[in-house]
């Protein structure tokens, strides 16, 4: 170091690192206190009542402008298409997609809609270091095109496989995802297409705490038909659409190993260190090199001093 | 080189002037002081050269294809596995390796261990041209890789890990540039510029030190991101950024353990007094260090397996997995450097050397490919996007050769030799 360390160089830094570890000081600890929009809307999936039509598959298909697919939406042997043995999944032409599951014990299939779950807490906003994503108070999760990079972290954090990225174009790639109809339908108070397709009301659109309200009283009034749990109700840090299901959620493809809490709150670890690295290091590290190189200080000292006496 | 060297007394190029007092110019540097005629013959004679133009043939298409068509064109496109082979080696491996730059400048400008002063210039540029090169990557792999500045400029996701990491990453290649500039000077003549680097020099790797910590360990935190995507053996979100930081010490001192074989063996020419005399002692020092990090690193691997209650895994076929890697990868080389660094054994050092750098690859390769989606299906790239992940490589190859072959940095320029230098 070149420059000498004064006291009063040294407590002009050792106040200015007090004030900064004052300003910076990491939020103390506590449980985690999820946003909630109080009139978010929601869909409670009802598996019981699917009967596997396709018909959200094609309502959402029209309302979003996607390319017609090869097989029309009422053939039924895209069930047997998944790739890699997985069943099929949210790709850039299509925001939802039905499954069937053939649960052992059970002499019908069951059917389950996949689509972006609107998570109160999403992984997807929190992950994206261009605040690509937008949590509307109506409970939906958007996606600006304009900011994104491409960077898929959001794909990655998401626990449903829900965001898919359009790899086919150079000039154009964007993120895909289901957007609740936000532009065209949920911003003016009305259903997503899908929902208003479901011959079966299976799906059921409604405030998001209404809704678990729906769920319970279900559950309740049909004793022994259904799980007694709402998925979606908690996953995650709960979400805006959330299923009822007749048998066990990991029969019919749903992910019980994530947690209660936001994705979010699994980071945490390392973003509460941030502050504590960028306060402590400086004032640490070049207390170690005072310390390394005292020897060499003290010899420069003392010839200084030599030359002093010589003068 | 070696045959020019014994025929022309000025060579190779370590200093302002000719023995006859007569500067070289700038065409003669880039030359390295030979003719064309002679550049080019040298440049054909090396069969390094013709593996790198074989790649190259195929590669320089691929890339362009990927900026013409997509990058589906290349690689599987996947939804599943978003982040593939390119940032899995390019990133999350490229960047441990480098870790280099910010460990030998703390050892020596911060920790007044001048005795690793001949190597500390090598671990700087290892530095910089990793993560140069893993921002090359990055280039490749993201969809709009135009909209690169934008978390700096445009739109601002502050709560987000990437954030730290593209912030850190910028602010880091800032400077280690400043960190090599010294060597540019000297190289052009401009030795007076070198000052106002070294009035920042314990600023910057204070900084160096600083920034490395927070983004090796938020390379670890993104996979946090996906705490049920990925085997409980390969992620732990309360030890993620420290398995990474750790891994990244003994990554970082093992790649220019490598990266000074290599270049002592096959550039032997160009190595300075300096360096040759030392290199086998700085390289014992170097592996002390490792072997330390590496134990390190085994407790708190332990560690994490305890917190996380992953015993059972490890009677799985996965179990066996992590278990091999952390055996080839990690204890293995740890024995060879304890054991090389107290009997005094380079050889055997080197090899754990290598060893060690082939397997934080494969870690980083485990956590974000193969141990990631554990529960679905293996993703296996397409040779397209290995060609591609190769041609990058070499890129970087080639540019690390370019540089050590001019610039001072593995021997001293003779106009700054002996002065103080940075």
């Amino acid at each position: 170091m070149s420059s000498k360390i004064t006291r009063r160089s040294l407590l002009k830094s050792g106040v200015a690192g007090s004030i900064a570890a004052l300003l910076l000081r990491p939020k103390p600890g506590k449980a985690h206190q999820i946003k909630t929009y109080q009139n978010s809307m929601g869909v409670l999936v009802d598996l019981t009542r699917c009967v596997g039509c396709r018909s959200c598959e094609a309502a959402c298909n029209a309302e979003q402008n996607m390319p017609e697919p090869a097989k029309p939406f009422t053939d039924q042997s895209v069930f047997d298409e998944g790739v890699h043995g997985q069943k099929r999944r949210t790709d850039e032409n299509s925001l939802t997609v039905v499954n069937r599951y053939d649960v052992p014990g059970l002499d019908h299939p069951l059917f389950r809609k996949v689509q972006c779950n609107h998570c109160q807490e999403p992984a997807c906003l929190t992950s994206c270091f261009v605040a690509a994503y937008t949590k509307t108070p109506e409970g939906a999760v958007i996606y600006n095109q304009d900011v994104c990079v491409g960077c898929r972290t959001c794909m990655i954090a998401c626990p449903f496989y829900i965001p898919t990225f359009r790899y086919s174009s150079a000039f154009d790639p964007s993120i895909v995802k289901c957007i609740f109809c936000y532009d065209t339908r949920l911003k003016h108070g009305n259903p997503p297409a899908c929902v208003e397709a479901c011959p079966q009301e299976a799906l059921t659109f409604g405030k998001r705490r209404d809704l678990i309200k729906v769920g319970r009283r279900r559950i309740e009034e049909n004793k022994g038909r259904y799980e007694d749990h709402i998925y979606g109700e908690f996953e995650a840090g709960g979400t805006s659409w959330m299923y009822l299901s007749s048998v066990p959620f990991d029969k019919v493809g749903f992910d019980t190993s994530i947690s209660h809490v936001p994705i979010i709150d699994h980071v945490k670890n390392f973003l509460g260190i941030v502050p504590m690295v960028l306060t402590i290091w400086p004032a640490l590290f070049t207390g170690f090199h005072l310390l390394a190189t005292r020897k060499e200080r003290r010899a420069k000292d003392k010839i200084r001093k030599g030359q002093e006496v010589g003068e | 080189m070696k045959q020019y060297a014994s025929q022309n007394e000025n060579l190779p190029v370590s200093g302002s002037t000719k023995k006859d007092g007569t500067r070289w110019d700038l065409k003669e540097r880039l030359l390295l002081g030979l003719s064309f005629a002679q550049y080019r013959q040298q440049f054909q004679r090396n069969p390094v050269n013709w593996l790198l133009l074989l790649i190259f043939i195929v590669g320089v298409p691929l890339l362009f294809q990927r900026y013409i068509f997509g990058i589906a064109s290349v690689t599987h496109g996947s939804n599943d596995y978003p982040w593939g082979l390119i940032l899995g080696f390019g990133l999350f491996g490229m960047v441990p390796l480098s870790a280099s730059g910010f460990l030998l400048g703390t050892t020596v400008s911060l920790f007044g261990r001048e005795d690793f002063h001949p190597i500390e210039r090598l671990a700087l540029l290892n530095g910089l041209l990793g993560y140069f090169f893993a921002v090359v990557y990055l280039e490749v792999d993201l969809g709009m890789p135009w909209r690169l500045p934008y978390p700096m400029v445009v739109s601002y996701g502050t709560g987000a890990v990437l954030f730290l990491v593209a912030w850190h990453v910028a602010t880091y290649l800032s400077v280690q540039i400043a960190e090599v500039l010294p060597a540019l000077f000297e190289w052009l003549d401009k030795p007076g510029w070198k000052y106002y680097i070294k009035r920042i020099t314990l600023g910057l790797t204070v900084s160096g030190i600083i920034l490395s910590t927070l983004h090796q360990g938020a390379l670890g935190a993104l996979f946090t991101y996906a705490p049920t995507k990925i085997h409980p053996l390969w992620i732990s979100t309360d030890f993620q950024w420290i398995h990474f930081l750790c891994s990244a010490v003994f990554a970082g001192l093992s790649m220019v353990i490598v990266s000074s074989t290599l270049i002592n063996k096959y550039m032997h020419w160009r190595c300075g007094r300096a360096f040759r005399e030392n290199l086998d002692k700085m390289t014992l020092g170097m592996a002390k260090g490792a072997s330390y990090a590496m134990f390190t690193y085994l407790v708190i691997k332990l560690v994490a397996v305890a917190h996380g209650r992953d015993w059972e895994y490890l009677l799985t076929g996965w179990g066996l997995y992590y278990l091999l890697e952390i055996g080839v990868g990690v204890v293995l080389p740890m024995m060879m450097f304890a054991k090389g660094a107290r009997d005094g054994w380079v050889g055997l050092v080197r090899v754990a050397a290598f060893i060690t750098v082939i397997g934080i690859i494969w870690n980083r390769l485990n956590t974000s490919l193969v141990c990631f989606n554990w529960q679905m299906y293996q993703e296996i790239p397409r040779w397209k996007e290995v060609w591609l992940t190769v041609t990058l490589y070499a890129l970087y190859f080639i540019t690390y050769r370019f540089i050590v072959y001019r610039l001072p940095i593995v021997y001293d320029w003779k106009e700054s030799a002996g002065k103080e230098s940075v």
